[in-house]
């Protein structure tokens, strides 16, 4: 599908040219130590810094101390399992945002998991793309527009909450109110990548893996009512990733 | 001694003593009181006698005076197994009778006693024991009249050992009978377990016997066997699933490495190794994916109830994914269009139903774009209604459909994961939907939409 190439980008071309770009601090609690090393090096690689605890109990200690951005969480982990340690944390006052990952993939294992307290959850197999896109999602350093505002804005972008308007250059535009929805996640999360199962999750609030790529349309009828006709185009795919939202021209 | 012991440690047994016990006691209680009341009975009748023969002695007295009462005493008492006599004077002389050496001061008052004595027979002084009373006569004179006790209280004897005896052969007849039922509920229970431990060793086509009488332990045994039966088919449903999973995994894993393998022979530049790389990883979420629906008809093959559950409207779930899919459908040249009904309630998990109408549209559409006839027919219809409680949740396309012999074999078999339609995509659309639809307690139908096919999800609706 020929998805407007000429705003794509790899992941690490998007890294390098990313103004939002900033350190996370990230605790993994994982007992399998080629994943554990496996992710240590992959956000490693993206400039991020990691803690890694083997079971759950040294990662109820470490996390205790609330100095991360994110918490990554296995469910089955030694010592205490990572439902219990999440429930802990909250119990606790520990706001860290925390996804887990897990093997047990179901739809009730993932309304268990968010019912314990945990922000995200993620079943294994995952890319790693999809885990660092969510992740610098939740931490709360990467966020780049504040959730309350009711204006967003993204170059001449802009993008009314409240009275449903959206104006490029002054010019209005006219969205379904899917598509409405859609841009509005993007241009909240503006700068950071998100991925297609994500926007399944937060647009249509459906988890599954749609055997084909429904949403990349969506995005592209999108992408033709916010960047046709405009030089500077605003909405990116980035490949084998998702897509972003960000001033080019900047 | 073990045998032994065991029995006595057996519920038969323990319960035929309890019985023993307590039959023992009641028929102790039984035979006391018979031999109780016939011996009072007994004893009224000898007073009653003594009491008429005084009245007929004191008549004679009143009629002839002294003499003629001694005359009457002396002849009565001469008679054989005769009664007792003794007429004496005021003081205590005595004028006649058949007995001597009585205590004549006890006898001095009149009223009705029991009275102790020796009779002297064969030699032999016997002790006896009688029932008399004693009236006094004017002119101080006093008369004694008794019976002799001595065959009543052989009576009495019989009947204590009679009692006696009986209770020893209930003990006896008792402790047997607890002992034979024992024994042969031992047996049998003896039996069950070496049967339950040839099954435990690993063949489950052992069952065990059922008598016939349809008593309690007949009725275990049936409840056993039927368990059996039930394990025994779970068990060749398990083989046949994994027989099925080693199938379906078996095949994408060979591409996957096949192609891994044919990189590394004959690739040679960085691009090459790439896109064989982004092949594998393409492979392996296929694989996550198959790997994912088997997990579900897994959990639907063993009615597994869904957490989660909720009251949702299937038109709004309809809409939603149809509008999900509609730009994606217009982009393929096919027009999908939603007929739902205002409001279809149903007990569902939204994210499972939406899936599987997902996966049916998904489908529709890629078949339809294959359809041989022309644009006007490239429709997508999603419907939903309530026919007779259940919700209906359809699709329908006019591709090339299913061969309707293929479509009893696709659901009977809805395990196993179709052949037929593995040309695109996983080839899991229609085991997925069909385990959805068992999860939610309803099943999927596929009808021919004559041209092309229409899957129906029908589940229960919530009135």
């Amino acid at each position: 599908m020929a998805v407007a190439s000429t705003t794509a980008f790899s992941l690490d071309q998007y890294r390098k040219i990313s103004r939002h770009f900033n350190t996370m601090k990230i605790l993994i609690v994982e007992d399998d130590a080629s994943a554990s090393a496996y992710l240590d090096k992959a956000f490693r690689e993206q400039g991020h810094v990691v803690d890694i605890a083997s079971d759950g109990l040294d990662g109820y200690a470490l996390a205790s101390e609330g100095q991360y951005d994110a918490i990554i969480v296995d469910r089955m982990i030694p010592r205490m399992d990572g439902l219990s340690l999440i429930h802990g944390l909250r119990e606790q006052k520990i706001d860290t945002p925390i996804l887990v990952l897990s093997a047990l993939g179901q739809v009730d294992d993932r309304v268990k998991g968010l019912r314990a307290g945990a922000d995200d959850y993620l079943s294994k197999p995952y890319s790693f793309s999809e885990l660092l896109a969510r992740v610098e999602i939740l931490s709360r350093r990467g966020r780049s527009i504040p959730t309350e505002d009711t204006v967003y804005r993204v170059a001449d972008l802009e993008f009314n909450r409240l009275t449903r308007r959206v104006t490029r250059s002054n010019t209005e535009i006219d969205l379904q109110p899917r598509e409405f929805r859609l841009l509005e996640y993007l241009m909240r999360h503006a700068g950071q990548v998100v991925t297609r199962t994500m926007l399944l999750e937060n647009v249509w609030d459906y988890h599954f893996d749609p055997q084909t790529n429904v949403i990349d349309v969506h995005v592209s009828r999108l992408r033709a009512k916010i960047d046709k006709g405009f030089d500077n185009p605003l909405i990116h795919t980035v490949r084998g990733a998702g897509y972003t939202v960000r001033d080019s021209a900047r | 001694m073990t045998a032994l012991g065991r029995l006595f440690r057996t519920t038969a047994f323990k319960l035929a003593l309890i019985f023993l016990f307590i039959f023992t006691i009641f028929a102790g209680s039984i035979l006391g009181y018979v031999a109780f009341s016939a011996r009072r009975l007994l004893e009224e009748q000898v007073n009653l006698t003594v009491n008429e023969e005084i009245k007929g002695l004191l008549s004679q007295f009143n009629s002839g005076g002294v003499l003629r009462l001694v005359r009457q005493i002396e002849r009565r008492s001469h008679q054989p197994g005769s009664s007792l006599y003794l007429v004496t004077t005021a003081a205590g002389e005595t004028l006649a009778g058949n007995i001597s050496g009585v205590d004549s001061e006890g006898l001095l008052e009149a009223g009705s006693y029991q009275l102790y004595y020796r009779v002297v027979e064969e030699g032999e002084p016997r002790p006896h024991r009688a029932i008399v009373e004693t009236v006094i006569l004017p002119g101080g004179f006093r008369l004694l009249v008794g019976r002799d006790l001595d065959e009543t209280d052989r009576f009495h004897t019989i009947i204590l050992r009679a009692a006696g005896w009986s209770i020893l052969l209930i003990l006896a007849l008792a402790l047997m009978g607890g002992v034979f039922v024992a024994r042969r509920v031992l047996s049998r229970v003896d039996h069950m377990t070496e049967t339950t431990r040839t099954i435990m060793a690993g063949d489950l086509s052992g069952r065990l016997v059922v008598t016939g009488t349809n008593d309690e332990l007949d009725r275990l045994a049936q409840s056993l066997n039927a368990m059996l039966d039930r394990i025994g088919e779970l068990m060749a449903g398990l083989r046949e699933v994994s027989d099925n999973i080693a199938h379906d995994l078996k095949t994408p894993l060979t591409r996957l490495r096949n192609s891994a393998e044919e990189a590394l022979r004959v690739g040679s530049s960085s691009d090459s190794y790439r896109d064989a790389l982004e092949h594998t990883i393409e492979e392996a979420d296929n694989l996550i994916k198959i790997f994912n629906a088997l997990l579900m008809i897994a959990r639907a093959e063993a009615d597994n109830v869904l957490e989660g559950m909720s009251i949702e409207d299937a038109s709004k779930i309809a809409r939603d994914v149809v509008e999900l899919y509609e730009p994606f459908a217009e982009e393929a040249g096919i027009h999908l269009e939603i007929d739902a009904a205002e409001m279809v309630p149903i007990h569902a998990s939204r994210e499972l139903i939406g899936q599987a109408l997902a996966n049916l549209i998904d489908n529709a559409i890629k078949y339809s774009s294959e359809s041989i006839f022309n644009e006007t027919v490239r429709s997508v219809v999603v419907s939903v209604k309530i026919e007779d409680k259940q919700a209906l949740l359809s699709v329908s396309d006019h591709g090339p459909g299913i061969p309707e012999a293929e479509m009893d074999r696709v659901l009977e078999r809805f395990v196993r994961l179709e052949t037929s339609r593995t040309r695109t995509g996983s080839g899991l659309g229609l085991s997925l939907v069909a385990a959805v639809a068992r999860l939610h307690g309803g099943i999927l139908k596929l009808e021919n939409n004559r041209p092309g096919l229409k899957a129906i999800i029908s589940v229960p609706s919530v009135p």
